[in-house]
């Protein structure tokens, strides 16, 4: 039944993404063709068979009706061989004795029965009580006592071979529709699921080639979205959909060809009843499908006010907001429940006005069908073929309705698919050829003149000069939201400068690939990236043939050692869902991950904010070991610990404001001064 | 899910009894409809019917269809009626109950699951009353009433129905059985794809500078694999269901026909046509019989979700509640003061005491600050003024009252608590700084610039497109943490509270703001008491009173030069973040 559980989604181009999606099915659009053609024959099978069924029908309806013809000619056979003379006083027949009607009749062959006189006299007593026009109930029962060697010629008789030969047809017909019916869907599950594996594999590999700009301007979640609800829409719809589309097609139009072909006075009725029916859900859907829409809506406020509520727990029960709370949670409630109803009630009648559809069709067709035997313008076989044609007839409808809308909403999923894929890719740099060794660096940076912006519109970094020569320390300093990972970004090629050039050992960044470029750099970030896997598994990450050893060295230089022997499983306790591991102990884990890699250059972002002082001092600690004979480029979030770095960029609203030593900036009691003595005011 | 239902009313239960005897009508019809059928068969069949007869039989049958089209409308009217009402009734009883939790009961449910227990589960059961009551009271009555009107005409027939029926149950059971458990494995894996998706987009800074892609690459492929492999099982098995379906119906339709013809060869002239009258019959019941089976196999698969639903809903319903309000309401002789007397505190079910034997008192207008490492139980010991937990031992008094014995609203007219996240709320800048209810007037516009401006956030909200008009996006999305806290702490300062209580909510603004808006605030607010939690020494070096925390018990209490004299825990701490020469100057 067409269920309009969700709004239809508006598609930009249905065609196009169809098509596009159809080429994109690569080595699965042959199994998807045969699928298709299984369910064509299928449903071809589907309505063929009504129509043999009508003919075993009509075998087994020959076997009812007595045949009543054969009475006359037997009569005459009978007269043949009687003695004329004896019955002319036909009138008093039945006044005769027994002995008297005995003798009137001779034992004689017909047909190689022989027929006694005895059996011709009970047969004659029993005609002459009979009304000779109608054979009702009462007359069978007499019928069922003539003598067996007469009864066998008026007796019903049922073609059995026939029978036989038919019903095999039929049931060869429904065997093979059940079989190909099953080998479609088995197809079509893989193609479906196969087809949805290669989207997702294709979406995560895209993933890796998007260039960071993307992911800074899109939401996590709604990338997200595109890897599971939309590949899973595509997927599962896709197996039962399509198929489903094309066979209910062909069972439609196939049954009306076939009900013409059977009969069309009965065909007509059958159409004629269905088409008002037809008319009337349309318009319901419709309607149902305003409320529909209403409901998601409703829902999705319903669904907010919940969220803010609960996670703002705290802050309603201190500020007695319950009640306030609770007025706006009735309000949507209620409307909720209006739309509830409504919505549920409108798409709860269509399958009742569906089977009414059916019923109606039903009565139509036994009905006129009734009449067209009565007056012997087609068999019993052809009504019964018909009650099955109405269904036929009248479920495909409703189907492809639905199976419409679910087209629209594959397409509306493969659309945003595609658009993602679609995003511009990292600049391909297969043709730069000059490459910085890790072993032969000496770890010398010179920015010449750098310009960036976010948005071509706005700079933000206007013309930086800087000079950091080897295990130098740069700190990057500024109030949240100053935009001290803009520097990072750049010197990791994250994002491509406007302007001027950035020089590693001489060599400019534009020059080299940013693999390459990775490869000198440690970085340890803010927000502590863990994976869901063990802590060894973290700590190696992607680099193979680490041994256990390496690990616990850098785990004891870190200082996180101790803490990883406490954990039941050490090394091989899972991260992700384990509460032991404190924010900051996390945070100790991913310097140990940055310690295995011995390159040049360290970027190292110090934000503890969420990590108490304790912790704090040994993650202090084990950054420090981390710069020993780096140059290293230091977020820096406490003043204290960046005094003696050879550079302080200091950044407000995304611009360096202000760079030099600490003595210079505080010399300057500017900026930095400001920032630097607040921490002391209260 | 019995107990779940025991909220319903008694107009609900109305409702599902004139739902069951519409639905048992329109059975009744609906069967009835075949026998008319049989009727016109016989006619069609006997020589003299007259055309009359045909069309009184069909009128018949026509008037059973308009019956049951109206009944089954009735039905699905005041089950959706049902339906609504009753999600509409759950969702309000858990939205209260959540309201009346203490952070002990957020704890343990997770306001995540809270919020899809709210939502999604009480949609479930929505369903389950929607489309399932029809079915689950349909369908047997239809598959019973339906049996006993075939068993009574012909044995034989009723054997290939029963045959048909068998084999659909049993093929319906054992594909539910194998793919209902996998069903929730899919979910996991789901989630499991989700999440390494997340990772590689959270994490997209690290890995490119690890050179990782395409070791996450292959983590991905795996979970994707997994997710495959058990996608096609389920749906291969999906796929038998259609086919065996149409198979056994079909072959039923064709079974009862043969056997239909030979019982016609076999039997006597007279009962041929009777015969023939019962098997056309026979097939429409059949089908019927097959379906109702059918619809009870399906209720197998709805009902135990909706019960995994109903038993999440009733666990929420079912907790205690251990915060409970007391009764007084009045006026006290103290005011502003707080006072723990040997305090204790630990979680229900726990053993280790988050908090133990605390006792310090603040008087009106001191600043109380506390500091310590992650889980020595700072922010604990402050959520139990403003009762967000109760503690376990001792008694806390706020203004020489135990906690527990004020009026819920009462006591809270007293505080003004800002937490660690602050907390945002769909509406306006002016009404999010003056939300809730104080027992007192609303406050005024003027007193709510005057907060805003105390905050430091007036500023910004100026330079906001509608100033203090401006809309504030669910969860606070389009203003940034700091700005956001700033409004939290104005939310506060529009309260007047006699008790300003800051769970650690200084950190998310810089040194500079931080300073000035503790200035302001001390001037502004000069009778109020504060209790401050802070992770920055810079924070509370000039509280009164600065309260030391380790692993639940205090360690020291007193100002920062005595606290740097005689307690190292403190000294460890404020050397952490300043160096020697640094705090001397301060």
């Amino acid at each position: 039944m067409p269920r309009p559980q969700r709004e239809v989604e508006k598609v930009n181009d249905l065609k196009g993404t169809l098509i596009r999606l159809f080429k994109n099915l690569n080595k699965w659009k042959y199994l998807l063709v045969i699928a298709v053609i299984f369910a064509i024959v299928a449903a071809i099978l589907s309505t063929v068979a009504p129509n043999k069924l009508a003919d075993v029908t009509d075998v087994i309806t020959e076997g009812i009706k007595p045949r009543t013809e054969n009475i006359e000619k037997l009569n005459k056979e009978i007269y043949k061989h009687a003695n004329i003379t004896k019955i002319n006083n036909i009138e008093n027949y039945k006044e005769l004795t027994q002995e008297e009607k005995l003798e009137i009749f001779n034992t004689f062959k017909y047909k190689k029965i022989e027929i006694t006189r005895e059996d011709q006299v009970k047969y004659f007593d029993i005609l002459l009580t009979m009304d000779k026009e109608t054979i009702n109930e009462k007359a069978l029962v007499k019928l069922d006592k003539i003598p067996n060697s007469i009864k066998s010629f008026i007796e019903p008789k049922m073609d059995t071979d026939e029978l036989t030969y038919r019903s095999v047809i039929l049931g060869i017909i429904y065997l093979l529709n059940s079989i190909l019916a099953y080998a479609e869907g088995i197809i079509m599950a893989y193609v479906g699921i196969g087809y949805s594996k290669n989207l997702r594999k294709n979406i995560s590999k895209k993933i890796n080639k998007l260039p960071l700009k993307y992911f800074d301007s899109h939401e996590t979640g709604d990338i997200l979205s595109r890897v599971t609800n939309d590949v899973d829409t595509i997927g599962i719809n896709m197996s039962n959909t399509i198929t489903s589309l094309v066979a209910n097609i062909t069972l439609f139009l196939g049954s009306i060809v076939m009900m013409f072909v059977t009969n069309w006075v009965m065909a007509l009725t059958a159409i004629l009843s269905s088409i008002i029916g037809f008319i009337l859900s349309f318009i319901l859907l419709k309607k149902s499908q305003k409320y529909f829409v209403r409901r998601q809506k409703e829902l999705g406020e319903l669904n907010g006010h919940i969220e803010e509520i609960y996670s703002g727990h705290n802050v309603v029960k201190a500020y007695n907001g319950e009640e306030s709370a609770l007025k706006e949670f009735d309000r949507i409630n209620n409307n909720l429940y209006d739309c509830n109803r409504k919505s549920q009630f409108l798409s709860g009648i269509m399958q009742p006005i569906m089977h009414f559809i059916g019923n109606f069709g039903y009565v139509a067709v036994c009905v006129v069908g009734a009449l067209l035997v009565m007056n012997g313008k087609t068999s019993f076989g052809v009504i019964v073929a018909f009650m099955i044609y109405v269904r036929l007839f009248t479920n495909p409808l409703s189907r492809i309705a639905q199976a419409a809308t679910t087209v629209q909403s594959i397409a509306a999923a493969a659309e945003r698919v595609f658009e993602f894929m679609d995003e511009k890719e990292l600049s391909d740099e297969s043709s730069l050829k000059e490459k910085v060794n890790v072993k032969e660096i000496k770890g010398n940076v010179e920015f010449k003149n750098v310009k960036f912006g976010y948005n071509e519109d706005r700079t933000i970094i206007k013309n930086f000069s800087a000079n950091v020569k080897s295990g130098q320390k740069i700190a990057i300093v500024g109030p949240t939201g100053a935009g001290k990972t803009t520097m990072v970004n750049l010197l990791m090629k994250f994002y491509e400068i406007n302007d001027g050039d950035i020089l590693i050992d001489g060599k400019s960044i534009k020059q080299l690939k940013r693999e390459n470029i990775h490869d000198l750099f440690v970085m340890v970030l803010q927000d502590t990236w863990l994976f869901d896997g063990t802590i060894r598994d973290n700590i190696k990450f992607n680099r193979k043939n680490v041994s256990d050893e390496r690990i616990w060295e850098v785990c004891k230089t870190v200082g996180i050692d101790h803490f990883i022997k406490t954990l039941p499983k050490g090394l091989s306790s899972e991260v992700g869902d384990n509460n032991n591991i404190s924010l900051g102990q996390k945070q100790l884990i991913t310097i140990a991950r940055g310690m295995l890699e011995d390159a040049p250059f360290l970027i190292l972002d110090e934000a503890t904010s969420n990590v108490d002082t304790r912790t704090e001092e040994l993650v202090q600690k084990a950054m420090d070991k981390l710069t020993e004979g780096k140059t290293s480029f230091i977020i820096a979030h406490r003043l204290s610990t960046i005094k003696n770095a050879d550079l302080i960029l200091v950044m407000k609203e995304g611009n360096i404001v202000e760079q030099g030593t600490h003595t210079e900036l505080m010399n300057k009691k500017g900026f930095y001064a400001d920032l630097y003595n607040s921490q002391f005011e209260l | 899910m019995i107990k779940l239902f025991k909220n319903l009313t008694k107009k609900d239960l109305m409702i599902v009894l004139i739902v069951s005897l519409l639905v048992i009508f329109s059975v009744y019809l609906d069967l009835k409809m075949p026998e008319y059928m049989s009727d016109i068969t016989i006619l069609v069949q006997t020589d003299g019917s007259k055309m009359s007869e045909i069309l009184i039989a069909g009128a018949h049958m026509m008037a059973c269809a308009f019956g049951s089209l109206f009944c089954t409308i009735a039905v699905g009217y005041f089950s959706s009626l049902l339906s609504a009402r009753f999600s509409r009734t759950l969702r309000r009883l858990l939205f209260k109950k959540v309201e009346d939790f203490g952070l002990t009961e957020i704890k343990k449910f997770h306001t995540s699951s809270l919020i899809t227990r709210t939502t999604n589960d009480v949609t479930q059961i929505e369903m389950l009353l929607a489309m399932g009551l029809q079915l689950i009271i349909k369908s047997p009555i239809m598959a019973i009433w339906a049996l006993m009107k075939i068993i009574g005409k012909s044995a034989e027939l009723s054997m290939v129905t029963a045959i048909g029926v068998v084999i659909i149950v049993v093929t319906n059971l054992i594909i539910i059985m194998i793919v209902t458990p996998r069903f929730a494995k899919i979910q996991k894996l789901t989630d499991n794809v989700n999440g390494v998706t997340r990772e590689n987009i959270t994490g997209i800074r690290v890995i490119r500078a690890f050179n990782a892609e395409k070791f996450q690459q292959s983590r991905f492929d795996k979970v994707n694999d997994e997710i495959t492999k058990i996608h096609l099982k389920v749906t291969r098995t999906f796929a038998l269901m259609d086919p065996i379906m149409n198979f056994v119906m079909h072959f039923q339709h064709l079974g009862i026909y043969v056997v239909g013809a030979i019982i016609i060869i076999n039997s006597t002239m007279m009962n041929k046509l009777t015969t023939f009258s019962n098997m056309v019959v026979f097939s429409s019941w059949g089908i019927q019989v097959i379906m109702s089976f059918l619809m009870l196999t399906m209720i197998f698969m709805i009902l135990p979700r909706a019960r995994v639903s109903a038993n999440r809903i009733n666990e929420v319903l079912d907790e205690e509640v251990n915060i409970k309000s007391g009764i007084f309401k009045g006026e006290t002789k103290e005011k502003g003061t707080i006072e723990f007397n040997n305090v204790s505190f630990k979680y229900p079910d726990a053993d280790e005491y988050v908090l133990k034997d605390i006792s310090f008192t603040a008087n009106r207008g001191e600043t109380i600050a506390f500091i310590g490492s992650t889980g020595s139980g700072k922010s604990t010991l402050i959520n139990l003024v403003p009762r967000l937990y109760d503690a376990t031992d001792g008694e806390v008094k706020v203004d020489g009252i135990n906690v527990k014995e004020y009026d819920l609203k009462s006591l809270n007219n007293r505080i003004g608590y800002i937490p660690q996240t602050a907390v945002m709320f769909t509406g306006t800048v002016e009404e999010n700084v003056s939300y809730g209810d104080n027992g007192k007037k609303k406050a005024t516009l003027n007193e709510i610039k005057k907060a805003i401006e105390v905050a430091q956030a007036k500023e910004f909200v100026e330079k906001m497109d509608d100033t203090y008009k401006s809309h504030i996006a669910r969860g606070g999305t389009n203003i940034s943490g700091g700005q956001k806290q700033r409004l939290s702490i104005a939310r506060a300062i529009a309260r007047d509270p006699e008790i300003y209580i800051f769970d650690d909510s200084f950190s998310a603004l810089d040194y500079k703001t931080d300073s000035t808006l503790r200035k302001e605030l001390k001037k502004y607010t000069k009778n109020a008491t504060c209790l401050i939690v802070a992770q920055r020494i810079g924070t509370i070096m000039n509280a009164d009173k600065i309260v030391v925390l380790d692993k639940g018990e205090c360690v020291g209490i007193g100002t920062h030069k005595e606290l740097l004299k005689n307690c190292p825990i403190y000294k460890e701490i404020a050397l952490s973040q300043l160096s020697e020469e640094e705090l001397q100057n301060a």
